[in-house]
């Protein structure tokens, strides 16, 4: 059996570097390092000398991580960019998913393409989840909105909680927007006409 | 009619400035395109996604087309460089304390880089003779103009940027934290970054690349050979379209606005008087003590945005010099063909706007502004002088490199 392979994640995003770590884990690679904060990340890779690294793509230290790399190489010990240069569609899908992996040359395909697949499932996890977050964050703003627009009509026009929404549904219906937006330009008009 | 959406990668330097003019001030629509600028936070990101596509093209350090075509990256995608993206713009930062060691060795205040270099000989000399570590100096790339230019302006002076220094890569708007953190004590990189450290309080601008070479190299608009290849009269209308926006961007009376549409958060993020500056020349070396630098930044005059073969094939001999490839001619060849003075050439046919008839000048030969021969209008280059009055003739290259041999 092969030496198990060192592998360094380098990732600003704490959760998601815990999430790729707990995957390398769970497919039973042991020899996991993780690295958040990327001041002096040249240094620290020094002392770990890892077989794979993988590393977000909007991180800066990419050319960082680059030259170091070109440094190694005069030292006899090549690192490639993903799993094969050549091997386009891979790289691709890599880059779409926001993440990006060098790997020390020699190493078999076999040993590797798996972990990069690993990481690319896992960084589309997190953005998804990251999506969907986000979309619960705008739906509970959206009630909230809602909320207040409703409280203004009952207020102004004197009518009850069920004929304020179905006024501000009708409206919306109409208009062909959203409740919320039609919510959020009710409660802005109120702001700007003041108590 | 439609407009063609073309995707450009660009980092956030002051240097992307026809990239912003260009999408906001309606060059592209004139052309019939429709430009979409994507931020970048490094130039290993720009690369490989101009090389699988993600962008058309984008803002790119000038030796980078090089560099990829000579198999010094990770991917294999030939790139071109048919363009260029201004001329000069970089200044050498260094920390208060290493300020105040120079000046104790008579460094000059006027960022002459003799004058500066001799002083920061002296520095290191000083400090090897007293056993101190090593001065470090960041860059933002190794395959970079300022690798390149700090290189040469060290050694004219009498230093060994590989045995008596260490020059490390740093993102550019790293670094003046790095600065600060005394992980650097000295920098080069493109403005804004080195008035930012000014700014800070934490370093002061000791001379600029415009000091080191006038009207010398930067960026370039890097993309893919198959790109150009596929898409012909996409390219010749983004050439048009970036070119004009580059003369729109010399315009002095321009520059406030430009300093304003630049500051914003999705393109530099930077107040726009701090823009302005580096933009109209008028630096701040250190605090109140501001020097107009000439021809500090130019994104049009001078042939800016031409992609001449000798600044291609003087990245190329540095590369050579500091052992990143071996000299044979096919490598030559190969640096020759990264830059496509032919597409610039004509994209700008008939456009009322001055091209060089040659594709190459020897690099360093003028001395004063010289009105040469260019199709279009009148054009006048220069003056072009390197500091330490060396010139580069693309037909004594073999031994220009083996000049620089240590």
């Amino acid at each position: 059996m092969p030496d198990a392979l060192s592998i360094l994640v380098i990732d600003d995003n704490a959760i998601r570097a815990s999430i790729i770590e707990a995957g390398l884990r769970e497919a039973g690679h042991d020899r996991v390092r993780v690295i958040v904060d990327v001041e002096d990340v040249d240094a620290q890779i020094g002392a770990i000398g890892p077989d794979v690294v993988i590393i977000d793509l909007e991180n800066p230290n990419r050319d960082v991580l680059e030259h170091f790399f070109s440094l190694s190489r005069s030292l006899k010990r090549p690192i490639a960019m993903f799993v094969d240069k050549a091997d386009l569609s891979s790289i691709e899908a890599a880059v779409d998913a926001g993440v990006s992996a060098y790997v020390v040359d020699g190493l078999r395909k076999d040993r590797v393409k798996p972990i990069l697949d690993m990481a690319i499932l896992r960084f589309r996890a997190f953005s998804r989840m990251q999506d969907e977050l986000e979309a619960a964050r705008s739906e509970l703003q959206g009630r909230k909105v809602v909320d207040k627009a409703k409280g203004i009509l009952m207020q102004s026009r004197g009518i009850s909680e069920d004929e304020a929404y179905a006024l501000l549904r009708t409206t919306a219906m109409n208009q062909n927007r959203k409740i919320a937006e039609i919510a959020q330009s009710v409660v802005t008009a109120a702001e700007l006409l003041g108590p | 009619m439609g407009l063609t959406q073309i995707t450009l990668g660009f980092a956030p330097l002051l240097d992307s400035a026809v990239l912003i003019a260009a999408q906001e001030q309606g060059f592209a629509e004139a052309e019939g395109l429709v430009l979409k600028l994507v931020r970048e936070t490094s130039w290993a990101n720009i690369r490989d996604r101009v090389a699988i596509g993600h962008f058309d093209a984008a803002h790119m350090l000038g030796p980078m087309p090089l560099s990829a075509n000579l198999g010094l990256t990770p991917l294999d995608a030939p790139l071109i460089a048919p363009m260029a993206l201004g001329l000069g713009g970089n200044a050498i930062t260094v920390s208060n304390d290493l300020w105040a060691a120079m000046v104790a060795f008579g460094a000059p205040a006027g960022g002459s880089a003799k004058g500066t270099g001799l002083a920061m000989q002296r520095v290191i000399a000083d400090r090897a003779e007293k056993g101190l570590p090593r001065l470090r100096f960041g860059v933002v790339h190794r395959e970079s103009g300022h690798n390149y230019e700090l290189r040469y302006w060290l050694a004219a002076s009498g230093v060994d940027p590989d045995r008596d220094i260490e020059i490390m890569v740093v993102p550019p708007s790293f670094q003046p934290d790095a600065l600060a953190s005394r992980r650097t004590d000295a920098y080069c990189v493109g403005e804004p970054w080195g008035s930012v450290a000014v700014a800070r309080g934490i370093g002061r601008i000791v001379t600029t690349k415009s000091a080191i070479w006038r009207l010398s190299p930067e960026k370039v608009l890097g993309t893919r050979v198959q790109w150009a290849n596929r898409y012909p009269e996409q390219l010749a209308a983004l050439i048009r379209t970036l070119t004009r926006a580059a003369r729109w961007c010399g315009d002095p009376d321009n520059m406030p606005a430009l300093a304003k549409i630049m500051s914003r958060d999705d393109r530099l993020g930077l107040p726009s008087e701090l823009l302005l500056r580096p933009l109209s020349g008028k630096l701040l070396f250190g605090p109140e003590d501001e020097h107009q630098v000439d021809e500090f930044f130019v994104p049009f005059l001078r042939a800016a945005n031409f992609p001449w073969i000798s600044h291609a094939m003087w990245f190329y001999s540095q590369m050579v010099r500091w052992g990143q490839v071996e000299h044979t001619p096919e490598n030559a060849a190969k640096a020759r063909a990264s830059y496509r003075p032919d597409l610039f050439r004509a994209a700008m046919a008939g456009q009322g706007i001055a091209v060089p008839s040659a594709n190459a000048k020897i690099e360093g030969a003028l001395t004063e502004p010289t009105m040469v021969g260019a199709a279009g209008a009148t054009l006048t280059l220069g003056p072009d002088g390197f500091f330490d009055g060396m010139q580069f003739d693309l037909d004594h290259l073999d031994e220009y490199i083996a000049s620089q041999k240590r």
